[in-house]
C-alpha cells in the first residue's frame, strides 16, 4: 500500500470516475450555497431542464448582501432583495434547507457550516466562494467554485477536477501569546507569495498548527486561497473531535465513536511525500500588518512601509509603487505610525467567538480613539452573536465605542451598506486588501483581531505584544 | 457554450501583475441575477470616473487604438482573488475571446474554459515580447489557434502554447460539461449506493425546511 497524504486519501475515496487525460469526477458531500453566486446556476439548470440531484446535501444561507442592522425593516437595497428572493424561491422549489435572515442559525456560510457540524473530516465540500478553504481546518477537502461549477454540482452532485499537487506547510515552535493564527497565515503568504500555492493543496502541520483551536485552524485554512492554493487542510485530532461532538449534524453515541475512528484514519501516512515543503518557526512570527494591495504585501508590525526601489524584480517594484500610490503611503513610514479611520472586526476569517473574546480583552475598560470615524464588530453568525452576548462581550464593545451588529459578510466585501468611503483607511480582520475591496478607493490593512482592537483604541497600529492583556486560557 | 477554434483579433495590453477579480467586476455588480451584461462594468473602477459613465482617458482599454480589441494581453497571476465567475463573463461580454498571460489563478483559469474563453499560457519572455510589439505597432493583431496550439502575428512571430488536451477538446467542440458528466449517471448512482453520502440532522435546526415542489 503506497504512502498517501490526507488529500490523496480523501481524493481517492470520492472518485466516481477516472480516465487518463481527463479530469476525474469527484463526488461532493456538502454543497453550500449563498445568494451571490447561485442565481445564475439555478436558472441555467432550469433552462436545461435539469433538477437538483441531492437537495439533501445542499445547504443555503444568506450572507453576502445582508444588512447588519435594522433587519426587521424592509430592505433598502432592492437589487440585493431580488437576490434573496431568488434564493428563497430556488430553495423552496428544490427542497433545499435555507438559513434566511430570520433564522437564529444564519451567518457567514463558512462560520455556520462548522458550527452546525455540517463540516466534517474526510468530506468533500464546495461553495461558490473562494474562502470555502476554511472547512479544510477539519480535515475536509473544501474549495471554492465558480457559478458554472455550482450548476454542475446541483445537477450531478459531482465535479470534474484535475488532481492537485501537494504542499506541506509545517509551523513548529511556540508563538508569542499575542501572535495569532491570523499572523501565522499572513506570514505564510508573505513567504510563499499570493501565487505560491497555485496548483497545490496545502496541508498545514507542525506543533504550532496543532496547538491552534479549531477556530484558529479555520483562520489559517480560510486564507489559503490568498496564497493561490486550491485548498488548505489540517489533519483531524482530539481538538477536532471535541469541537464536533454534539453539533446538530454530527453522529451521536456509538455512531460518534465509529465516526471518530474513521476520521483518525485520514491523517497523512508518516513518510508520505509532498511535492513541496515550506517550514516556519512560530517563535519568529510577529504580529502582521499588510501595507499594500494584496495579502502578500505584508510585514511585521515593527517594520516599515517598504521602498519600492528595494525590490529586485522590476515587476515587484512597479507593483509596489502602484500599491503605495493607491494606499497613500510613503516608503519608510513605520507601520505603528499609520493612523486609521475605521476598524472592522468580522469576516469568515476572524469573526468567531474566540476572535471576539480576544478583541474584547484588548478593549475592556478602554475607549475607541476619538480620531476614528467608525469601529464595527460583526459576529460571524447569529449563534456567535448570541453566545457573545451571554458572555457580555457586546457590552464590552459598546462601552468602548464599537458598534455591535448582526451577522454577515459586511465590511469585508462591502456588498451591504457597511462600506469604507474613498480615501479612508481601515484596519480589518478580513482576508483581502485589493483596491476597492471594502469600497471604491478604500484602503485596507489586514490584521488579527487583537491588532484591530488595539488599533481602534490607539487610533493607529501598535505592536500588541507590548500591551499587557489580562491572562486567559489561550 | 460557443466553441473556440481559431481567433484573430486586435490585442489590448493590460500591463499590471496580479490583476484580481475584484478589479474585473467590483462587488456591487455581483447582485445581478443574469450572466449577461457585465461587459459594461469590466474593470469598472479603472475604466470610469466616479460618475460611472465618463471614461478615464488614460486607462488603456479606453484608448482609441484599443477599441474593438478581442485578445487581452496580461501579466502573471491574472485573475487572482475571488472565485466570482462574473469576471470571465465580463471579459467575454466586453469582447475578449482569448487572454494571453504567463500565469493565471486556478479558479479564474477554470472559469474561463466554462465560458468559451481561451486562456493561453506563454513564458514571461514571450509575453514581454508581445507587450513590446503591441506597444510599438498600432493595430497589432494576433491569431490564437487552439487546433495547432499556436499564437501568430502578421510579422512572422509564431509561438506555441501548452493546454491540457481534454480542456482543449471541450473548448474546440463547445461541449457542455454537465452533459458530459451525466453520461456517467449510473456510476454516480453506484457510488451513492456504495458510500451512502448523507447529511443527517440529529437535532432540529431552525431554517426554512421545504419539500421539493
Amino acid at each position: 500500500m503506497p504512502l498517501r497524504s490526507m488529500y490523496e486519501k480523501i481524493w481517492e475515496a470520492h472518485l466516481v470516475q477516472e480516465q487518463p487525460g481527463q479530469p476525474a469526477l469527484i463526488y461532493i458531500d456538502r454543497h453550500l450555497i449563498h445568494e451571490g453566486t447561485s442565481p445564475q446556476a439555478f436558472s441555467g439548470l432550469k433552462v436545461a431542464g435539469r433538477k437538483v440531484r441531492r437537495p439533501d446535501l445542499t445547504f443555503a444561507v444568506m450572507d453576502h448582501s445582508v444588512p447588519t442592522k435594522d433587519r426587521h425593516l424592509p430592505l433598502v437595497d432592492t437589487i440585493a432583495a431580488a437576490q434573496f428572493e431568488a434564493l428563497e424561491w430556488n430553495c423552496r422549489e428544490a427542497g433545499i434547507l435555507l438559513f434566511n435572515m430570520q433564522s437564529p442559525n444564519q451567518g457567514i456560510v463558512h462560520v455556520i457550516g462548522p458550527e452546525l457540524g455540517l463540516t466534517q473530516p474526510g468530506l468533500t465540500i464546495v461553495c461558490g466562494d473562494s474562502h470555502t478553504s476554511t472547512h479544510g481546518a477539519f480535515g475536509a477537502l473544501a474549495f471554492g467554485i465558480g457559478t458554472s461549477e455550482l450548476e454542475h454540482v446541483l445537477a450531478t452532485q459531482c465535479l470534474p477536477q484535475f488532481k492537485s499537487r501537494t504542499m506541506l506547510v509545517r509551523v513548529d515552535g511556540h508563538r508569542h501569546p499575542s501572535v495569532t493564527a491570523k499572523d501565522i497565515i499572513l506570514t505564510v503568504i508573505g513567504k510563499i507569495g499570493i501565487a505560491g500555492g497555485a496548483g497545490h493543496v496545502i496541508e498545514y502541520a507542525g506543533e504550532a498548527i496543532h496547538a491552534l483551536s479549531m477556530e484558529g485552524r479555520m483562520t489559517v485554512c480560510n486564507m489559503t486561497i490568498e496564497g493561490g492554493a486550491r485548498a488548505g487542510m489540517v489533519a483531524p485530532d482530539e481538538t477536532t473531535f471535541a469541537y464536533m461532538q454534539g453539533r446538530p449534524f454530527v453522529p451521536r453515541g456509538k455512531d460518534f465513536q465509529i465516526a471518530v475512528d474513521h476520521w483518525k484514519s485520514l491523517a497523512t501516512d508518516p513518510g508520505a511525500v509532498f511535492d513541496r515543503i515550506v517550514e516556519l518557526d512560530a517563535a519568529q512570527i510577529a504580529p502582521q500588518v499588510t501595507w499594500g494591495t494584496n495579502p502578500g504585501m505584508v510585514t511585521d508590525v515593527t517594520g516599515r512601509v517598504p521602498d519600492p526601489g528595494s525590490f529586485a524584480d522590476p515587476v515587484d517594484r512597479k507593483a509596489a509603487e502602484g500599491a503605495l500610490r493607491y494606499m497613500g503611503l510613503t516608503p519608510g513610514t513605520r507601520l505603528v505610525d499609520i493612523a486609521l479611520d475605521r476598524v472592522f472586526i468580522g469576516s469568515c476569517t476572524n469573526s468567531r467567538l474566540e476572535d471576539l473574546r480576544l478583541a474584547a480583552r484588548v478593549v475592556a475598560g478602554r475607549k475607541v480613539s476619538r480620531t476614528l470615524k467608525e469601529a464595527l464588530v460583526v459576529p460571524g453568525s447569529m449563534r456567535v452573536k448570541a453566545q457573545a452576548e451571554q458572555e457580555g462581550l457586546d457590552r464590552v464593545f459598546r462601552d468602548a465605542g464599537f458598534e455591535w451588529r448582526d451577522a454577515g459578510c459586511s465590511m469585508c466585501i462591502g456588498m451591504n451598506s457597511d462600506v469604507v468611503p474613498s480615501g479612508e483607511r481601515c484596519a480589518s480582520t478580513s482576508n483581502r486588501n485589493f483596491e476597492g475591496r471594502q469600497g471604491k478607493g478604500s484602503r485596507t490593512h489586514l490584521v488579527s483581531p487583537l491588532m484591530a482592537a488595539a488599533a481602534a483604541i490607539a487610533g493607529h497600529f501598535v505592536d500588541i505584544r507590548e500591551w499587557k492583556l489580562e491572562a486567559s486560557d489561550e | 457554450m460557443q466553441p473556440f477554434i481559431k481567433h484573430t483579433g486586435l490585442v489590448a495590453p493590460l500591463d499590471r501583475v496580479n490583476v484580481d477579480t475584484d478589479q474585473m467586476v467590483p462587488k456591487q455588480f455581483l447582485k445581478w441575477l443574469t450572466r449577461e451584461g457585465y461587459g459594461r462594468v469590466l474593470f469598472y473602477d479603472w475604466r470610469y470616473l466616479d460618475d460611472g459613465k465618463t471614461h478615464r482617458p488614460d486607462f488603456v482599454l479606453n484608448l482609441p487604438r484599443y477599441q474593438g480589441a478581442s485578445v487581452l494581453l496580461a501579466r502573471a497571476n491574472f485573475g487572482c482573488g475571488s472565485s466570482r465567475e462574473h469576471a470571465p463573463w465580463a471579459i467575454l461580454d466586453y469582447g475578449f475571446r482569448a487572454i494571453v498571460a504567463p500565469s493565471y489563478a486556478d479558479i479564474f483559469y477554470n472559469n474561463c474554459f466554462k465560458n468559451g474563453i481561451l486562456p493561453v499560457t506563454l513564458p514571461e519572455a514571450e509575453v514581454d515580447e508581445l507587450f513590446r510589439r503591441t506597444e510599438r505597432q498600432e493595430g497589432y493583431r494576433l491569431t490564437v489557434d487552439l487546433e495547432s496550439q499556436t499564437v501568430r502575428d502578421e510579422f512572422g512571430l509564431k509561438l506555441s502554447f501548452q493546454v491540457q488536451p481534454f480542456r482543449r477538446e471541450c473548448l474546440l467542440k463547445g461541449l457542455d460539461d454537465i452533459g458530459l458528466t451525466l453520461r456517467f449517471g449510473e456510476r454516480i448512482t453506484a457510488y451513492e449506493k456504495e458510500h451512502h453520502p448523507c447529511a443527517v440532522m440529529y437535532e432540529p435546526v431552525t431554517a426554512i425546511h421545504s419539500k421539493p415542489a
